[in-house]
Protein backbone atom coordinates (compact mmCIF):
# COMPACT_ATOMS: atom_id res chain seq x y z
CA UNK A 1 0.00 0.00 0.00
CA UNK A 2 1.39 3.39 -0.87
CA UNK A 3 1.42 6.35 1.43
CA UNK A 4 -1.26 8.98 1.09
CA UNK A 5 0.62 11.89 -0.46
CA UNK A 6 -1.43 14.43 1.45
CA UNK A 7 0.67 13.62 4.50
CA UNK A 8 4.36 13.94 5.11
CA UNK A 9 5.98 10.53 5.68
CA UNK A 10 4.66 9.18 9.01
CA UNK A 11 2.37 12.19 9.52
CA UNK A 12 4.77 14.47 11.46
CA UNK A 13 6.78 17.13 9.60
CA UNK A 14 10.52 16.61 9.31
CA UNK A 15 11.49 19.32 11.83
CA UNK A 16 9.26 17.76 14.48
CA UNK A 17 10.74 14.35 13.81
CA UNK A 18 14.24 15.79 14.18
CA UNK A 19 13.25 17.38 17.48
CA UNK A 20 11.90 14.07 18.74
CA UNK A 21 14.98 12.21 17.52
CA UNK A 22 17.19 14.61 19.45
CA UNK A 23 15.16 13.89 22.58
CA UNK A 24 15.45 10.15 21.89
CA UNK A 25 19.22 10.38 21.47
CA UNK A 26 19.51 12.21 24.76
CA UNK A 27 17.25 9.66 26.42
CA UNK A 28 19.43 6.82 25.14
CA UNK A 29 22.53 8.60 26.41
CA UNK A 30 21.05 8.87 29.92
CA UNK A 31 19.15 5.61 30.44
CA UNK A 32 16.00 6.06 32.49
CA UNK A 33 16.12 9.86 32.52
CA UNK A 34 12.93 11.62 31.42
CA UNK A 35 13.75 14.01 28.59
CA UNK A 36 11.21 16.79 27.99
CA UNK A 37 10.13 17.22 24.37
CA UNK A 38 7.70 19.44 22.50
CA UNK A 39 4.89 16.94 22.19
CA UNK A 40 2.52 17.65 19.29
CA UNK A 41 -1.19 17.39 18.94
CA UNK A 42 -1.91 14.09 17.26
CA UNK A 43 -5.13 13.08 15.51
CA UNK A 44 -6.18 10.96 18.46
CA UNK A 45 -7.03 11.78 22.07
CA UNK A 46 -4.44 11.89 24.83
CA UNK A 47 -4.27 8.54 26.54
CA UNK A 48 -4.57 6.69 23.26
CA UNK A 49 -0.85 6.54 22.67
CA UNK A 50 0.05 9.99 21.37
CA UNK A 51 3.52 9.70 22.92
CA UNK A 52 4.19 6.27 21.49
CA UNK A 53 2.91 7.33 18.07
CA UNK A 54 5.23 10.34 17.95
CA UNK A 55 8.23 8.21 18.93
CA UNK A 56 7.29 5.61 16.34
CA UNK A 57 6.85 8.30 13.67
CA UNK A 58 10.30 9.69 14.49
CA UNK A 59 12.14 6.37 14.24
CA UNK A 60 10.12 4.84 11.40
CA UNK A 61 11.84 4.32 8.05
CA UNK A 62 10.34 3.31 4.71
CA UNK A 63 11.67 -0.25 5.04
CA UNK A 64 10.49 -0.84 8.57
CA UNK A 65 7.88 -3.42 9.43
CA UNK A 66 5.52 -2.23 12.13
CA UNK A 67 3.64 -4.22 14.72
CA UNK A 68 1.27 -2.59 17.20
CA UNK A 69 -0.12 -4.32 20.25
CA UNK A 70 -2.59 -3.27 22.89
CA UNK A 71 -2.39 -5.38 26.07
CA UNK A 72 -0.55 -7.97 24.01
CA UNK A 73 -3.24 -8.21 21.36
CA UNK A 74 -2.88 -7.18 17.72
CA UNK A 75 -6.61 -7.03 17.08
CA UNK A 76 -7.93 -4.52 19.59
CA UNK A 77 -9.16 -1.07 18.62
CA UNK A 78 -6.13 0.91 19.66
CA UNK A 79 -3.69 -1.44 17.98
CA UNK A 80 -5.69 -1.66 14.77
CA UNK A 81 -6.14 2.08 14.42
CA UNK A 82 -2.50 2.94 15.08
CA UNK A 83 -1.41 0.28 12.59
CA UNK A 84 -3.84 1.69 10.01
CA UNK A 85 -2.64 5.20 10.81
CA UNK A 86 0.93 4.36 9.81
CA UNK A 87 -0.19 2.29 6.82
CA UNK A 88 -1.99 5.36 5.59
CA UNK A 89 0.53 8.07 6.45
CA UNK A 90 3.83 6.22 5.94
CA UNK A 91 2.90 3.33 3.69
CA UNK A 92 5.07 0.98 5.69
CA UNK A 93 4.51 -2.75 5.86
CA UNK A 94 2.76 -3.96 8.99
CA UNK A 95 2.66 -7.34 10.61
CA UNK A 96 1.26 -9.10 13.62
CA UNK A 97 4.22 -11.48 13.92
CA UNK A 98 6.67 -10.41 16.60
CA UNK A 99 9.74 -11.85 14.91
CA UNK A 100 9.01 -10.15 11.55
CA UNK A 101 8.60 -6.69 13.04
CA UNK A 102 11.41 -4.13 13.23
CA UNK A 103 9.39 -1.68 15.31
CA UNK A 104 6.82 -2.80 17.86
CA UNK A 105 4.64 -0.18 19.46
CA UNK A 106 3.07 -1.48 22.61
CA UNK A 107 0.54 -0.47 25.16
CA UNK A 108 1.41 -2.19 28.41
CA UNK A 109 2.86 -5.54 27.38
CA UNK A 110 6.20 -6.88 26.24
CA UNK A 111 5.83 -9.69 23.70
CA UNK A 112 6.48 -13.20 25.00
CA UNK A 113 8.90 -13.95 22.15
CA UNK A 114 12.53 -13.00 22.68
CA UNK A 115 13.28 -9.67 21.02
CA UNK A 116 16.40 -9.11 18.93
CA UNK A 117 18.98 -6.38 18.40
CA UNK A 118 17.28 -5.42 15.13
CA UNK A 119 14.08 -4.46 16.88
CA UNK A 120 12.82 -1.33 18.64
CA UNK A 121 10.11 -1.56 21.26
CA UNK A 122 8.08 1.66 21.66
CA UNK A 123 5.98 2.02 24.81
CA UNK A 124 2.96 4.26 25.23
CA UNK A 125 3.28 5.87 28.65
CA UNK A 126 0.45 7.62 30.48
CA UNK A 127 2.39 8.81 33.55
CA UNK A 128 6.18 8.79 33.21
CA UNK A 129 6.94 9.97 36.74
CA UNK A 130 7.29 7.04 39.18
CA UNK A 131 7.25 9.43 42.15
CA UNK A 132 4.10 11.27 41.06
CA UNK A 133 1.67 9.75 43.54
CA UNK A 134 4.13 10.08 46.41
CA UNK A 135 5.25 13.63 45.67
CA UNK A 136 2.88 15.69 43.55
CA UNK A 137 5.24 18.63 42.94
CA UNK A 138 7.03 18.23 39.61
CA UNK A 139 10.00 20.52 40.48
CA UNK A 140 10.52 18.48 43.64
CA UNK A 141 10.40 15.10 41.87
CA UNK A 142 12.91 16.35 39.32
CA UNK A 143 15.19 17.45 42.13
CA UNK A 144 14.76 14.04 43.74
CA UNK A 145 15.85 12.36 40.51
CA UNK A 146 18.80 14.71 40.22
CA UNK A 147 19.95 13.95 43.76
CA UNK A 148 19.12 10.24 43.52
CA UNK A 149 16.83 10.83 46.49
CA UNK A 150 14.73 7.69 46.19
CA UNK A 151 13.88 6.73 49.78
CA UNK A 152 10.27 7.63 49.11
CA UNK A 153 9.92 4.93 46.47
CA UNK A 154 10.59 2.31 49.11
CA UNK A 155 7.99 3.90 51.39
CA UNK A 156 5.41 2.88 48.81
CA UNK A 157 6.66 -0.71 48.81
CA UNK A 158 6.80 -0.65 52.62
CA UNK A 159 3.16 0.42 52.70
CA UNK A 160 2.25 -2.46 50.40
CA UNK A 161 3.84 -5.02 52.69
CA UNK A 162 2.41 -3.43 55.84
CA UNK A 163 -1.08 -3.49 54.36
CA UNK A 164 -1.10 -6.68 52.29
CA UNK A 165 1.76 -8.75 53.65
CA UNK A 166 3.57 -8.66 50.32
CA UNK A 167 4.43 -6.11 47.65
CA UNK A 168 1.02 -5.75 46.07
CA UNK A 169 2.05 -3.49 43.19
CA UNK A 170 1.36 -5.60 40.13
CA UNK A 171 1.82 -3.13 37.30
CA UNK A 172 3.90 0.02 36.78
CA UNK A 173 6.31 -1.64 39.17
CA UNK A 174 9.25 0.78 39.66
CA UNK A 175 12.68 -0.20 38.38
CA UNK A 176 16.16 1.18 38.80
CA UNK A 177 17.97 1.68 35.53
CA UNK A 178 21.70 1.16 35.21
CA UNK A 179 22.12 1.74 38.96
CA UNK A 180 21.01 5.34 38.69
CA UNK A 181 17.50 6.50 37.70
CA UNK A 182 14.28 5.10 39.07
CA UNK A 183 11.89 4.64 36.17
CA UNK A 184 8.24 3.83 35.65
CA UNK A 185 8.13 0.98 33.13
CA UNK A 186 4.69 2.29 31.99
CA UNK A 187 1.77 0.24 33.29
CA UNK A 188 3.13 -3.08 32.05
CA UNK A 189 2.38 -5.98 34.40
CA UNK A 190 5.32 -6.66 36.70
CA UNK A 191 5.40 -10.08 35.04
CA UNK A 192 7.17 -8.31 32.16
CA UNK A 193 9.74 -6.46 34.30
CA UNK A 194 12.45 -9.12 34.03
CA UNK A 195 12.19 -8.94 30.22
CA UNK A 196 13.40 -5.33 30.30
CA UNK A 197 16.67 -6.30 31.92
CA UNK A 198 19.52 -6.96 29.52
CA UNK A 199 17.11 -6.81 26.58
CA UNK A 200 18.82 -6.88 23.14
CA UNK A 201 16.20 -4.55 21.64
CA UNK A 202 16.18 -0.79 22.05
CA UNK A 203 13.30 0.26 24.28
CA UNK A 204 11.80 3.75 23.88
CA UNK A 205 9.09 5.29 26.05
CA UNK A 206 6.89 8.15 24.90
CA UNK A 207 4.45 10.11 27.07
CA UNK A 208 2.52 12.52 24.86
CA UNK A 209 0.36 14.35 27.34
CA UNK A 210 3.22 14.62 29.86
CA UNK A 211 5.71 15.53 27.12
CA UNK A 212 8.47 13.15 28.20
CA UNK A 213 10.62 10.61 26.40
CA UNK A 214 12.88 8.09 28.09
CA UNK A 215 14.78 5.07 26.91
CA UNK A 216 16.58 1.86 27.72
CA UNK A 217 19.51 1.19 25.38
CA UNK A 218 20.07 -2.47 24.45
CA UNK A 219 21.50 -4.63 27.23
CA UNK A 220 20.79 -2.14 30.02
CA UNK A 221 20.69 -3.37 33.59
CA UNK A 222 17.12 -2.94 34.88
CA UNK A 223 16.43 -3.96 38.48
CA UNK A 224 12.98 -4.06 40.06
CA UNK A 225 13.01 -2.34 43.46
CA UNK A 226 12.44 -4.54 46.50
CA UNK A 227 13.46 -5.27 50.08
CA UNK A 228 16.14 -7.74 51.12
CA UNK A 229 13.58 -9.81 53.00
CA UNK A 230 10.81 -9.25 50.43
CA UNK A 231 12.54 -9.76 47.09
CA UNK A 232 10.85 -8.94 43.78
CA UNK A 233 8.71 -11.78 42.53
CA UNK A 234 7.36 -12.21 39.06
CA UNK A 235 3.61 -12.72 39.08
CA UNK A 236 3.13 -16.49 39.21
CA UNK A 237 0.98 -17.90 36.44
CA UNK A 238 -1.39 -20.40 38.01
CA UNK A 239 -3.29 -21.49 34.93
CA UNK A 240 -2.67 -22.71 31.38
CA UNK A 241 -3.80 -20.97 28.22
CA UNK A 242 -6.94 -22.81 27.14
CA UNK A 243 -6.20 -22.25 23.47
CA UNK A 244 -2.52 -23.13 23.15
CA UNK A 245 -1.70 -24.75 26.47
CA UNK A 246 1.11 -22.32 27.37
CA UNK A 247 1.83 -22.49 31.10
CA UNK A 248 4.31 -19.66 31.51
CA UNK A 249 2.73 -16.87 29.48
CA UNK A 250 0.81 -13.90 30.82
CA UNK A 251 -2.90 -14.72 30.64
CA UNK A 252 -6.11 -12.76 30.18
CA UNK A 253 -9.24 -13.92 31.94
CA UNK A 254 -12.16 -13.79 29.53
CA UNK A 255 -15.74 -13.98 30.67
CA UNK A 256 -17.55 -16.22 28.20
CA UNK A 257 -21.18 -16.03 29.33
CA UNK A 258 -23.35 -14.66 32.09
CA UNK A 259 -23.35 -18.00 33.96
CA UNK A 260 -19.93 -17.40 35.49
CA UNK A 261 -18.12 -19.12 32.66
CA UNK A 262 -14.61 -17.91 32.01
CA UNK A 263 -11.46 -18.96 30.29
CA UNK A 264 -7.79 -18.05 30.47
CA UNK A 265 -6.00 -17.24 27.24
CA UNK A 266 -2.62 -15.80 26.34
CA UNK A 267 -2.59 -12.02 26.40
CA UNK A 268 0.00 -12.08 23.59
CA UNK A 269 -2.16 -13.09 20.60
CA UNK A 270 0.76 -13.63 18.22
CA UNK A 271 2.48 -15.92 20.71
CA UNK A 272 -0.69 -17.92 21.17
CA UNK A 273 -1.37 -18.19 17.43
CA UNK A 274 2.14 -19.29 16.56
CA UNK A 275 2.01 -21.91 19.30
CA UNK A 276 -1.17 -23.22 17.75
CA UNK A 277 0.63 -23.33 14.41
CA UNK A 278 -1.85 -21.12 12.69
CA UNK A 279 0.01 -17.80 12.63
CA UNK A 280 -1.21 -15.78 9.70
CA UNK A 281 1.29 -15.90 6.83
CA UNK B 1 44.30 31.82 55.46
CA UNK B 2 43.22 31.71 59.06
CA UNK B 3 39.62 31.68 57.94
CA UNK B 4 40.37 28.71 55.76
CA UNK B 5 42.11 26.89 58.58
CA UNK B 6 39.31 27.39 61.01
CA UNK B 7 36.89 26.09 58.42
CA UNK B 8 38.69 22.83 57.78
CA UNK B 9 40.26 22.01 61.11
CA UNK B 10 38.46 19.23 62.97
CA UNK B 11 37.14 20.63 66.20
CA UNK B 12 37.16 18.29 69.14
CA UNK B 13 35.30 18.17 72.38
CA UNK B 14 32.02 19.73 73.35
CA UNK B 15 33.39 23.26 73.71
CA UNK B 16 32.69 23.96 70.09
CA UNK B 17 29.10 24.86 69.31
CA UNK B 18 27.02 22.42 67.31
CA UNK B 19 25.49 25.25 65.35
CA UNK B 20 26.75 28.79 65.05
CA UNK B 21 24.90 31.57 63.30
CA UNK B 22 26.36 35.02 62.86
CA UNK B 23 24.65 38.16 61.66
CA UNK B 24 21.62 36.43 60.13
CA UNK B 25 19.26 38.78 58.34
CA UNK B 26 16.34 38.10 56.09
CA UNK B 27 14.46 40.73 54.17
CA UNK B 28 11.32 40.19 52.16
CA UNK B 29 11.60 43.21 49.90
CA UNK B 30 11.34 46.19 52.22
CA UNK B 31 9.95 44.04 55.05
CA UNK B 32 12.21 42.70 57.73
CA UNK B 33 11.97 38.98 58.50
CA UNK B 34 14.75 39.01 61.02
CA UNK B 35 17.78 41.20 61.39
CA UNK B 36 21.31 40.61 62.59
CA UNK B 37 20.68 37.55 64.72
CA UNK B 38 23.66 35.66 66.09
CA UNK B 39 23.37 32.52 68.13
CA UNK B 40 25.21 29.41 69.23
CA UNK B 41 23.76 26.04 70.07
CA UNK B 42 25.86 23.59 72.03
CA UNK B 43 25.35 19.87 72.32
CA UNK B 44 22.50 18.93 74.65
CA UNK B 45 21.36 22.52 74.95
CA UNK B 46 17.79 23.68 74.50
CA UNK B 47 17.22 27.22 73.31
CA UNK B 48 13.83 28.83 73.30
CA UNK B 49 12.99 31.63 70.92
CA UNK B 50 10.07 33.66 72.23
CA UNK B 51 8.24 36.73 71.07
CA UNK B 52 4.86 37.80 69.75
CA UNK B 53 3.52 36.75 66.33
CA UNK B 54 5.35 38.42 63.52
CA UNK B 55 8.49 38.97 65.57
CA UNK B 56 10.57 36.82 63.23
CA UNK B 57 10.75 33.61 65.28
CA UNK B 58 9.66 31.27 62.56
CA UNK B 59 11.73 33.05 59.92
CA UNK B 60 14.77 32.58 62.12
CA UNK B 61 13.99 28.89 62.46
CA UNK B 62 13.65 28.49 58.70
CA UNK B 63 16.99 30.21 58.21
CA UNK B 64 18.75 28.12 60.85
CA UNK B 65 17.42 24.92 59.37
CA UNK B 66 18.58 26.06 55.89
CA UNK B 67 15.06 25.89 54.49
CA UNK B 68 15.40 29.52 53.46
CA UNK B 69 18.43 31.44 52.33
CA UNK B 70 19.33 34.45 54.49
CA UNK B 71 19.85 37.86 52.89
CA UNK B 72 23.12 38.05 54.79
CA UNK B 73 24.98 36.24 57.52
CA UNK B 74 26.36 32.74 57.83
CA UNK B 75 25.63 29.49 59.60
CA UNK B 76 28.14 26.78 60.34
CA UNK B 77 27.53 23.40 61.82
CA UNK B 78 29.75 20.81 63.45
CA UNK B 79 29.04 17.60 61.55
CA UNK B 80 29.22 14.07 62.88
CA UNK B 81 32.80 13.76 61.63
CA UNK B 82 33.74 16.64 63.93
CA UNK B 83 34.39 19.10 61.12
CA UNK B 84 32.63 22.44 61.23
CA UNK B 85 31.25 23.44 57.84
CA UNK B 86 29.52 26.44 56.36
CA UNK B 87 26.00 25.23 55.71
CA UNK B 88 25.42 27.33 52.65
CA UNK B 89 28.44 25.81 50.95
CA UNK B 90 27.07 22.27 51.25
CA UNK B 91 25.75 20.70 48.10
CA UNK B 92 22.01 20.16 47.95
CA UNK B 93 22.52 16.41 48.45
CA UNK B 94 24.66 16.97 51.56
CA UNK B 95 22.16 19.46 52.92
CA UNK B 96 19.30 17.02 52.49
CA UNK B 97 21.29 14.26 54.08
CA UNK B 98 22.03 16.49 57.06
CA UNK B 99 18.37 17.46 57.40
CA UNK B 100 17.20 13.89 57.55
CA UNK B 101 19.94 12.32 59.63
CA UNK B 102 21.63 14.66 62.05
CA UNK B 103 18.79 17.15 62.22
CA UNK B 104 15.08 17.10 62.77
CA UNK B 105 12.26 19.56 62.27
CA UNK B 106 9.00 19.37 64.18
CA UNK B 107 6.29 21.54 62.64
CA UNK B 108 3.42 23.08 64.49
CA UNK B 109 1.06 21.63 61.90
CA UNK B 110 1.77 17.90 61.86
CA UNK B 111 0.47 17.72 58.31
CA UNK B 112 3.59 19.55 57.13
CA UNK B 113 5.90 17.10 58.86
CA UNK B 114 4.07 13.85 58.19
CA UNK B 115 2.84 12.09 55.11
CA UNK B 116 -0.82 11.85 55.92
CA UNK B 117 -1.49 9.14 53.35
CA UNK B 118 1.28 6.86 54.62
CA UNK B 119 0.95 4.65 57.72
CA UNK B 120 2.59 5.66 61.00
CA UNK B 121 5.20 2.93 60.56
CA UNK B 122 5.94 4.11 57.03
CA UNK B 123 6.32 7.67 58.25
CA UNK B 124 8.90 6.67 60.83
CA UNK B 125 10.60 4.28 58.43
CA UNK B 126 10.91 6.86 55.65
CA UNK B 127 14.08 8.39 57.04
CA UNK B 128 15.64 4.96 57.45
CA UNK B 129 14.81 4.03 53.87
CA UNK B 130 16.18 7.37 52.70
CA UNK B 131 19.54 6.57 54.26
CA UNK B 132 19.64 3.18 52.60
CA UNK B 133 17.85 0.67 54.85
CA UNK B 134 16.49 -2.05 52.60
CA UNK B 135 15.38 -4.74 55.04
CA UNK B 136 11.65 -4.56 55.70
CA UNK B 137 11.79 -6.51 58.98
CA UNK B 138 14.51 -4.32 60.44
CA UNK B 139 12.86 -1.08 59.34
CA UNK B 140 9.61 -2.22 60.88
CA UNK B 141 11.21 -3.28 64.15
CA UNK B 142 13.01 0.04 64.47
CA UNK B 143 9.86 2.00 63.65
CA UNK B 144 7.92 -0.01 66.20
CA UNK B 145 10.51 0.61 68.90
CA UNK B 146 10.26 4.35 68.30
CA UNK B 147 6.48 4.33 68.27
CA UNK B 148 6.57 2.60 71.64
CA UNK B 149 8.95 5.23 72.93
CA UNK B 150 6.47 7.96 72.03
CA UNK B 151 3.60 5.92 73.49
CA UNK B 152 1.80 5.11 70.27
CA UNK B 153 0.20 1.67 70.57
CA UNK B 154 1.69 -0.99 68.31
CA UNK B 155 -1.71 -1.80 66.85
CA UNK B 156 -1.92 1.73 65.44
CA UNK B 157 1.33 1.26 63.54
CA UNK B 158 -0.35 0.55 60.22
CA UNK B 159 -2.96 3.28 60.59
CA UNK B 160 -2.57 6.52 58.74
CA UNK B 161 -1.88 9.68 60.74
CA UNK B 162 -5.08 11.28 59.49
CA UNK B 163 -6.86 8.87 61.84
CA UNK B 164 -4.74 10.10 64.78
CA UNK B 165 -5.56 12.76 67.34
CA UNK B 166 -3.56 15.99 67.42
CA UNK B 167 -1.37 14.85 70.30
CA UNK B 168 -0.65 11.49 68.66
CA UNK B 169 0.29 13.20 65.41
CA UNK B 170 2.71 15.42 67.25
CA UNK B 171 4.27 12.47 69.06
CA UNK B 172 4.49 10.60 65.76
CA UNK B 173 6.26 13.60 64.29
CA UNK B 174 8.76 13.50 67.13
CA UNK B 175 9.35 9.76 66.57
CA UNK B 176 9.80 10.31 62.85
CA UNK B 177 12.51 12.86 63.57
CA UNK B 178 14.23 10.88 66.31
CA UNK B 179 14.62 7.60 64.43
CA UNK B 180 17.99 8.57 62.94
CA UNK B 181 19.26 9.84 66.30
CA UNK B 182 19.63 13.48 65.32
CA UNK B 183 21.77 15.77 67.41
CA UNK B 184 19.77 18.90 66.76
CA UNK B 185 16.03 19.31 66.39
CA UNK B 186 14.20 22.48 65.39
CA UNK B 187 10.69 22.84 66.71
CA UNK B 188 8.14 25.40 65.65
CA UNK B 189 5.45 25.65 68.33
CA UNK B 190 5.49 21.87 68.87
CA UNK B 191 2.50 21.99 71.20
CA UNK B 192 0.50 24.73 69.52
CA UNK B 193 -3.19 23.95 69.44
CA UNK B 194 -3.01 21.01 71.84
CA UNK B 195 -4.94 20.93 75.08
CA UNK B 196 -3.00 21.19 78.31
CA UNK B 197 -2.81 17.52 79.32
CA UNK B 198 -1.81 16.47 75.81
CA UNK B 199 0.73 19.30 75.74
CA UNK B 200 2.25 17.94 78.92
CA UNK B 201 2.82 14.50 77.40
CA UNK B 202 4.51 15.94 74.31
CA UNK B 203 6.67 18.19 76.47
CA UNK B 204 7.62 15.28 78.73
CA UNK B 205 8.64 13.35 75.67
CA UNK B 206 10.83 16.14 74.33
CA UNK B 207 12.38 16.59 77.75
CA UNK B 208 13.19 12.91 78.10
CA UNK B 209 14.83 12.82 74.66
CA UNK B 210 16.92 15.84 75.58
CA UNK B 211 18.17 14.16 78.73
CA UNK B 212 18.45 10.59 77.35
CA UNK B 213 20.05 11.32 74.01
CA UNK B 214 21.83 14.61 74.67
CA UNK B 215 19.64 16.18 72.04
CA UNK B 216 20.06 19.88 71.31
CA UNK B 217 16.98 21.82 70.30
CA UNK B 218 15.88 25.22 69.12
CA UNK B 219 12.25 25.69 70.09
CA UNK B 220 10.12 28.52 68.83
CA UNK B 221 7.22 29.23 71.12
CA UNK B 222 5.05 32.09 72.27
CA UNK B 223 4.35 30.24 75.51
CA UNK B 224 6.76 31.37 78.22
CA UNK B 225 5.77 28.48 80.47
CA UNK B 226 7.02 26.03 77.84
CA UNK B 227 10.20 28.03 77.46
CA UNK B 228 10.76 27.86 81.20
CA UNK B 229 10.04 24.14 81.35
CA UNK B 230 12.23 23.04 78.44
CA UNK B 231 14.94 25.51 77.72
CA UNK B 232 18.32 26.35 79.18
CA UNK B 233 18.66 29.62 77.34
CA UNK B 234 16.14 31.99 75.88
CA UNK B 235 16.09 34.53 73.07
CA UNK B 236 13.47 37.23 73.10
CA UNK B 237 12.64 38.61 69.67
CA UNK B 238 10.82 41.72 68.65
CA UNK B 239 10.42 43.22 65.20
CA UNK B 240 12.98 40.84 63.76
CA UNK B 241 15.72 41.55 66.28
CA UNK B 242 16.88 39.68 69.35
CA UNK B 243 16.33 42.19 72.12
CA UNK B 244 17.35 40.06 75.05
CA UNK B 245 19.00 36.72 75.60
CA UNK B 246 20.40 34.80 78.52
CA UNK B 247 19.70 31.93 80.89
CA UNK B 248 16.00 31.14 80.89
CA UNK B 249 15.42 31.55 84.62
CA UNK B 250 17.38 34.74 84.70
CA UNK B 251 15.55 36.34 81.81
CA UNK B 252 12.12 35.27 82.98
CA UNK B 253 12.64 36.13 86.64
CA UNK B 254 14.50 39.34 86.09
CA UNK B 255 13.76 40.72 82.63
CA UNK B 256 15.78 43.75 81.65
CA UNK B 257 14.02 45.03 78.54
CA UNK B 258 10.66 46.73 78.92
CA UNK B 259 9.21 44.50 76.21
CA UNK B 260 10.36 41.34 78.00
CA UNK B 261 8.94 42.70 81.21
CA UNK B 262 5.64 43.19 79.41
CA UNK B 263 5.75 39.64 78.04
CA UNK B 264 6.49 38.13 81.43
CA UNK B 265 3.86 40.18 83.17
CA UNK B 266 1.29 39.16 80.55
CA UNK B 267 1.29 35.56 81.80
CA UNK B 268 -2.02 34.77 83.42
CA UNK B 269 -1.46 34.26 87.10
CA UNK B 270 -3.37 31.43 88.69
Amino acid sequence: MSANSAYNFAYLDEQTKRMIRRAILKAIAIPGYQVPFASREMPMPYGWGTGGVQVTAAVLGANDVLKVIDQGADDTTNAVSIRKFFEKTAGVATTTRTRDATIIQTRHRIPEAQLSEEQILVYQVPIPEPLRFLEPREPETRRMHALEDYGLMHVKLYEDIARHGHIATTYAYPVKVDGRYVMDPSPTPKFDNPKMDDCPALQLFGAGREKRIYALPPYTCVVSLDFEDHPFERTPIAAKCELCGADSAFLDEIVTDDQGGRMFVCSDTDYCESRRGEASP
Amino acid sequence: MTALLSECRPLVGNDQPLLQATGLSKFFGPRVGCQDVSLEVHEGEVIAVVGESGSGKSTLLLLLSTQQLPSSGSISCRMRDGVTRDLFRLTEAERRHLLRTDWGFVHQDARLGLRMGVSAGGNVGERLMAVGWRHYGKIRAEAQAWLERVEIATDRMDDRPDTFSGGMRQRLQVAKNMVTHPRLVFMDEPTGGLDVSVQARVLDLIRSFVSDYGLAAVIVTHDLAIARLLSHRILVMRQGRVIENGLTDQVLDDPREPYTQLLVSSILQT
